[in-house]
């Protein structure tokens, strides 16, 4: 069984006359893996990441997703977050007025609690900060600062790979993460998402552009359009993309 | 102990009752009863007075010293002689003189087809469907201004606008007054029919050293789809007192553009009252006002957002010369059907004289969750850093103020639409400039 | 930073309807007859042991209070008050004024302890115990608390008087120091200001005197907590605080009352006058009774405060949240008279229940240069009202005075209302005054960002709010800020959903 299944999903956005998006995908995503998920702007990539994180605007109204055997639909936006469900948002939220350190916290307790384990500890917590933080570059004076406020769009990135650090994840989404950043910042990001890669974590990576795959190295490539993996392969699959384009999905659109 | 106590009648009170005595009798028996009752408003509650909220800046008690007798029609070679404002802006022109329509002087024939023009009076006269919405827009709300309209207003413009008619030619209703000193009222009335299309000018001017009294008001009933474009210009002689009281009833997906422009009278109150009761409609409000000597003006705004989706906007510049007293009040209010709202609203203002006064209350009531709203407001004097910047370029001080004056009420300006309207204001804000260099 | 798991806790422990400070403490009590005429005017003057020109300053406010209309324009509605129905006067029933702590009742002892008020100066030593994560130091705070209608202690005050500094129950200074009295007494708010401030000056019983000498700066915070504790009592206390030239203090105010299920009145007058280069801060955490979910029950509070920047370069600040009380009527303002003198208003008003609030500043340029600032956050939640009423004013002399005013509402909830009322008077050119304003609900965005980092909603919400007043909070002192913290999170319970 894979750790997190998607089988055959359909989703509309929410309403009566609402547009249908996701048009029966289906993915698995084992522990240790990373997914690409490449394709042209429409084809309902970030409709994905915001489904599996249980945003309110889409319905599902065929199909599953399971992750380790539970039935994720069907839980709360918290209670996926506490069960392991990340997503690196494209345009991370700024919240003013709330630290970021205070923000972290209070998550982390907060799912620490949902699972049954101990609070972190005062010292533990500013330590385990303090190590994650260097590693991708951000200061001090930024975690006092508030949730992604003021920040640069580099800064909004590096900042949720280190709430993922912080939070570890089982599954981490990476929607775009690579938009709006020059090449200095990709390789500290990359680098950040790197060091989080490990055998009992899956990971999938929402990108427009294969640049962001030389420095994640995916296991698989997956070509998504119209709501749907048109097609799979290994990492040479987005070398073949960057060459060709998406020309040749658009036209099956036409 | 908590009684509260009738204050003394004014002359200008008693004077106005004794008016209300003789009330026109047309228009059949609803606006006769609309007329009664809002005379026996007035005998009630008289003038406002600063402990009235809405007038709590302009205590129409203490400003309005005495009535005038009603004017008489004036001549017409008089009146043709001051009417000047917006006259090259291409628009249709009728002339209301003293509170009255002057035939000759108006441009009533060959009308686009769904356009209906005609003197309130004749309207009256007929009775009908045009008529039946006379008097529709008045909020339960005692205003003394609007209350006295009602009761004595027997002339006017009504105007109408066929479903679906788009009206490329403004409409430009030009109310003058001429003669002595006496008080006109003039009552119109602009009903556009669904997915209908009307630029309407109102423009007001009058005698200087004439203490003459004008009382306008007009309904504007806005059906579903239709866009309305309003332009006011309001002149009046500088001894003049100057009431109006615009009232609009908007559906849904209505465009609705008005502005205000004033720089006359020697005490002026504008009322605006919005009922957004349509959804998805997006109306702004916008005004610039000029003021020198001892002026007074008051503009006074309520937009009701009644459901849901629509978005108001509102900006006011004023610019208060020597010892000039600028009012804005304006409030919006968000009812409980009303989510989504986005409602904004702005007042500026640049106190010139060492005695100018600005007493801004912008004001938010809210019963809707899912809203955006806001309003700001400034007042100072211009910005000393920009003043010395242009100064030490060579440009003279008056001159400075006066770019910087422009640049400041032509972000108002710039929101009319209709290109000959808004050069024609761009050229009155100018002449008012170059009056005080 | 305290994490938000403390203040969520806080709401858990308690449930809806549960109003933390609503217990009545059963001691015996002294009461003036019920209702109000000369002779409960007279009654209370002759309980305190007054002087002759105090009981006529009553007697004076009394006469003019029953001309007087009850203001009607806030946008409050409740029902009329029975005056006539009240007692206006109850103090805890000792032999004598206390002469030390140990002479208190310790019923009242033990209410101050579960409210979290250290009174015995061996516990205040060691200051008020931070509930604060990391960072906050422990400060010393001198305590005045007030019971009913009288003072029952006054800590520090030993080692206050060392530096000059008068802080007593305003009987006592009536008594010890009757020249500052009778000088600033109705000095800010006269006694003819307003119905409630008029109500005030008749009957008022107690309350905390201060005298900041020339050149001090209060060597602690001052504090005073009110409590309401008799049935059918109105509280009238009443402030003073003078800050002599160039002295400083600052100075907190904390209330509570028992759940009832009738309504109470509080109609307290507070004067603050500071002389030139002086600076008084205030904070008030106000946690009246708000009544149930209902609507029933809860404290009217309806109060004047002022502050009168009267020298040069003086400056007052206002910092208060207010969370509690069924209906709040209330303006704390500041007259700045002095040239160059500085006013601020911080405020955070939450309203939840059926819970209205009508509350805001005035800031009034008189002098030249001077400066004010106003940041005013209200949140408005359940079937509540809350409303932002303010005035901004800049009379003809007031050369280059400036202002700036943010009034931000928040609501939760469609069953509430937000209300902002300002009025902004420039009578100078060189005035500058700028005021914005906005209304919005907590953002799904904000929301969906918090819980998917694994808060739940209500504990989403109270992290926003938290942040959404953080500009406020910050204004007050640690402990208060702290305490503040957690009281926003619990009045905000049963909001979301």
């Amino acid at each position: 069984m894979a750790m997190l299944d998607i089988d055959n999903l359909h989703a509309k956005i929410e309403g009566e006359d609402g547009k249908e998006i996701l048009k029966g995908l289906s993915l698995k995503v084992n522990p240790g893996e990373v997914h690409a998920i490449m394709g042209p702007n429409g084809s309902g990539k970030s409709t994905l990441s915001y489904i599996l994180a249980g945003k309110d605007d889409y319905e599902v109204t065929e199909g599953s997703v399971t992750l380790n055997g539970e039935d994720l639909l069907e839980m709360e936006i918290d209670e996926r977050a506490a069960k392991g469900v990340f997503l690196a948002f494209q345009y991370p939220i700024e919240v003013p007025g709330v630290a970021t350190m205070t923000f972290l916290r209070s998550a982390l307790n907060a799912q620490r609690k949902k699972r049954g384990e101990e609070e972190i500890s005062t010292p533990d917590f500013l330590r385990l900060v303090k190590e994650k933080a260097a590693g991708l570059g951000i200061s001090q004076d930024m975690l006092k600062r508030g949730v992604n406020v003021g920040f640069s769009g580099g800064e909004k990135k590096r900042a949720e790979i280190l709430q993922m650090a912080i939070l570890e994840p089982k599954i981490a989404i990476l929607d775009e993460t690579d938009s709006g950043l020059d090449i200095d910042a990709l390789k500290i990001v990359s680098e950040g998402v790197n060091a989080l890669r490990s055998p009992e974590r899956g990971m999938i990576v929402i990108t427009h552009y294969q640049r962001l795959l030389n420095h994640i190295v995916p296991d698989f490539v997956h070509v998504m359009h119209k709501g749907r993996i048109v097609r799979s392969g290994g990492k040479e699959l987005a070398l073949e993309l960057e060459a060709n384009g998406y020309a040749e999905y658009q036209q099956d659109a036409a | 102990m908590n009684a509260e106590i009738r204050p003394m009648r004014t002359p200008a009170e008693q004077g106005l009752s004794g008016e209300l005595k003789n009330l026109p009798s047309s228009g059949g028996a609803r606006i006769v009863a609309l007329r009664e009752a809002a005379a026996k408003a007035f005998n009630d509650n008289g003038l406002p007075h600063r402990r009235v909220e809405e007038w709590k800046y302009t205590d129409l008690r203490t400003l309005m010293r005495e009535a005038l007798p009603i004017s008489s029609p004036a001549q017409s070679a008089q009146v043709e002689a001051h009417a000047r404002l917006l006259i090259d802006t291409g628009a249709r022109r009728i002339v209301v003189a003293n509170g009255a329509v002057v035939p000759e002087l108006s441009d009533l024939a060959d009308l686009e087809p769904g356009l209906t023009v005609q003197p309130l009076a004749t309207a009256l006269a007929a009775g009908g469907d045009l008529i039946a919405r006379l008097g529709t827009l008045e909020t339960g709300r005692y205003d003394a201004a609007l209350a006295l309209n009602t009761a004595l207003a027997a002339d006017g413009v009504a105007i109408s606008v066929a479903p679906g008619a788009v009206i490329e030619r403004p409409i430009h209703v030009a109310h003058v007054f001429s003669g002595k000193a006496a008080a006109s009222f003039a009552r119109n009335l602009v009903v556009l029919g669904e997915g209908a299309s009307l630029t309407y000018a109102e423009s007001f001017e009058g005698p200087e050293g004439v203490a003459y009294q004008v009382n306008s008001a007009t309904e504007f009933v806005v059906a579903d789809e239709a866009s309305l474009d309003l332009v006011r210009v309001q002149e009046e002689g500088a001894n003049a007192l100057h009431l109006s009281t615009l009232l609009f009833e908007v559906g849904k997906a209505v465009k609705l553009n008005a502005f205000t422009f004033t720089s006359g009278a020697a005490v002026t109150r504008t009322s605006l009252y919005a009922r957004l009761n349509g959804a998805d409609s997006a109306v702004s409000f916008n005004g610039a006002i000029l003021l020198k000597g001892r002026q007074h003006a008051d503009s006074t705004l309520f937009v009701d957002h009644q459901t849901t989706g629509c978005e108001s906007r509102e900006l006011f510049k004023h610019v208060l010369d020597d010892s000039t007293r600028g009012v804005f009040q304006g409030k919006i209010v968000v009812r409980q059907p009303a989510q989504k709202t986005d409602g904004r609203m702005m007042s500026r203002a640049l106190l010139l004289g060492d005695d100018a006064e600005m007493d801004n209350k912008p004001e938010l009531e809210i019963f809707a969750d899912d809203v955006a709203c806001g309003h700001g407001a400034t007042c100072g004097a211009i910005d000393d850093d920009l003043l010395f910047y242009l100064r030490a370029r060579g440009i003279p001080l008056k001159e400075a103020q006066s770019l910087l004056v422009q640049a400041f009420v032509g972000e108002a300006i710039e929101t009319v639409a209709n290109d000959e309207l808004r050069d024609a204001l761009v050229e009155r804000a100018e002449a008012w400039l170059k009056a005080r260099a | 930073m305290p994490a938000v798991q403390e203040t969520v806790e806080q709401v858990r422990s308690i449930d809806v309807d549960q109003y933390k400070y609503g217990f009545f403490t059963d001691i015996e009590s002294e009461k003036a007859p019920k209702g109000l005429d000369e002779d409960t005017v007279r009654f209370i003057s002759a309980k305190k042991g007054e002087p002759e020109w105090l009981l006529e300053w009553r007697l004076d406010a009394f006469r003019r209070w029953q001309t007087m209309p009850e203001p009607k324009w806030a946008r409050v509605d409740y029902p009329p008050i029975p005056y006539q129905e009240l007692y206006y006067y109850a103090a805890p029933k000792q032999k004598a004024g206390p002469k030390s702590i140990d002479e208190i009742d310790p019923e009242i002892l033990a209410t101050y302890e579960k409210l979290g008020i250290p009174l015995r100066e061996r516990d205040a030593l060691l200051g008020i115990e931070s509930t604060g994560g990391e960072g906050s130091g422990r400060a010393r705070v001198a305590v005045d608390a007030v019971f009913d209608s009288v003072s029952v202690a006054t800590t520090f005050k030993e080692e206050l008087a060392k530096a000059g500094v008068i802080f007593m129950p305003i009987s006592e200074a009536v008594r010890e120091h009757p020249e500052l009295v009778k000088k600033y007494l109705g000095s800010v708010v006269p006694v003819t200001d307003n119905f409630f401030a008029t109500l005030n000056s008749a009957v008022f019983s107690d309350g905390s005197f201060v005298y900041i000498p020339k050149g001090v700066r209060c060597p602690m915070e001052l504090s005073t907590y009110f409590r309401i504790n008799e049935r059918n009592t109105g509280q009238f206390e009443r402030t003073l605080i003078i800050a002599d030239e160039g002295s400083y203090v600052s100075y907190l105010e904390g209330c509570t009352a028992p759940m009832r299920d009738e309504n109470q009145l509080h109609a307290a007058v507070v004067e603050l006058v500071a002389l030139a280069d002086a600076e008084i801060k205030y904070s008030t955490v106000q946690n009246w009774y708000p009544g149930d979910s209902e609507g029933k029950g809860g404290i009217f509070n309806f109060v004047t405060k002022r502050g009168d920047c009267r020298g040069d370069r003086s400056k007052i600040s206002w910092t208060q949240v207010e969370t509690g009380s069924a209906i709040t009527w209330k303006y704390p303002s500041c007259i700045l008279r002095g040239d160059e003198s500085q006013g601020e208003f911080y405020s955070i008003a939450i309203s939840n229940g059926r819970q209205q609030v009508d509350s805001g500043t005035k800031m009034i340029h008189l002098g030249k240069n001077t400066s004010s600032r106003i940041i005013s956050k209200g949140i408005a939640a359940g079937r509540s009202d809350n409303t932002y009423r303010g005035l901004v004013s800049a009379h003809r002399k007031a050369t280059n005075a400036r202002n700036f005013t943010n009034c931000d509402s928040l609501l939760i909830g469609d069953q509430c209302g937000a209300h902002t009322v300002p009025y902004i008077e420039s009578k100078n050119a060189s005035a500058h005054f700028e005021h914005e304003a906005t209304t919005s609900k907590i953002s799904e965005d904000q929301l969906f960002y918090c819980r998917q980092r694994g808060l739940d909603p209500e504990e989403a919400t109270a992290l926003i709010v938290n942040g959404f007043v953080k500009d406020v909070l910050q204004q007050l002192p640690m402990e208060f800020a702290v305490e503040a913290q957690k009281l926003i999170s619990v009045s905000l319970e049963g909001s979301v959903g």
